[in-house]
């Protein structure tokens, strides 16, 4: 297999992924320290009572900042993997096609449940 | 890639005795990976939640199974990791604790601090589940 020299440098965007790598890492800091708290509050409760939560504005803004910070965080370092294991380029295209794809489903599937909930 | 064969390679990875060092960079990674896999069920539980009471309890029956509590245990000790091990890395990149003195202590620091929060962590939450 021949590899087609672009001479553009190993990744046109590298300085851009490692910063937004550290920023959303920055970000879910705090945001996991609340899920750690809220998790075994909403584990035992019952669906009236997790609607009584997620009504609580702090609740859902949290989750949503969450789901976007946690989700691009996952999103890149997973495409970090793909890039580092996977030398096919075609099968390397394709699967970071798919964590892209994925990554924006459970985005929107995560988030629209949580606003659901809240409203 | 027929004229790689005889070209030099660097030792392999098995060569080497493993050391605090690496086994928490590899282990960044894995965790990394198995908590995507959490992310996944993260959302599906919500999903659950929105999709009303009788898709939530089957959610709930299947995190507080046998099998449910023992990935949550998983996922927790891999989010403590995570975490501990990225603020860890967050120092690296503004410059400090390069030191390989240093690089040791605050790696055993994040084993040891993985164990302590984790063992909190479940200590208090099952507390908070049980209720009063």
């Amino acid at each position: 297999m021949t590899v087609e020299r672009r001479g553009l440098g190993s990744s046109r965007t590298g300085t851009s992924h490692w910063w937004r790598q550290r920023l959303t890492a920055i970000a879910l800091a705090p945001l996991t320290v609340f899920l750690v708290g809220l998790l075994p509050v909403l584990a035992a409760a019952t669906h009236e009572e997790f609607v009584e939560i997620m009504r609580i504005p702090v609740t859902p803004v949290a989750l949503v900042l969450l789901l976007a910070a946690g989700l691009y965080h996952m999103k890149l370092g997973l495409q970090v993997v793909i890039e580092d294991y996977v030398h096919g380029e075609p099968v390397k295209v394709g699967l970071r096609i798919a964590l892209t794809l994925a990554t924006c489903l459970l985005a929107a599937a995560g988030i629209v449940s949580v606003v659901m909930l809240a409203a | 890639m027929a004229d790689m064969r005889e070209r030099p390679l660097s030792p392999h990875l098995q060569i080497y005795r493993p050391q605090i060092t690496s086994v928490l960079s590899i282990g960044h990674r894995a965790t990394g990976i198995v908590l995507s896999l959490g992310a996944a069920l993260l959302v599906l539980w919500l999903t659950a939640a929105a999709a009303g009471p009788d898709w939530f309890d089957i959610a709930q029956r299947c995190a507080g199974s046998w099998p449910g509590y023992a990935l949550l245990f998983v996922f927790s000790v891999c989010l403590v990791y995570h975490l501990l091990n990225g603020v860890r890395h967050l120092f690296w990149d503004a410059g400090l604790g390069f030191e390989l003195e240093t690089v040791s202590r605050t790696g055993w620091a994040v084993v040891a601090g993985t164990v302590l929060l984790t063992a909190a962590i479940w200590l208090l939450g099952l507390a908070v589940a049980e209720g009063p």
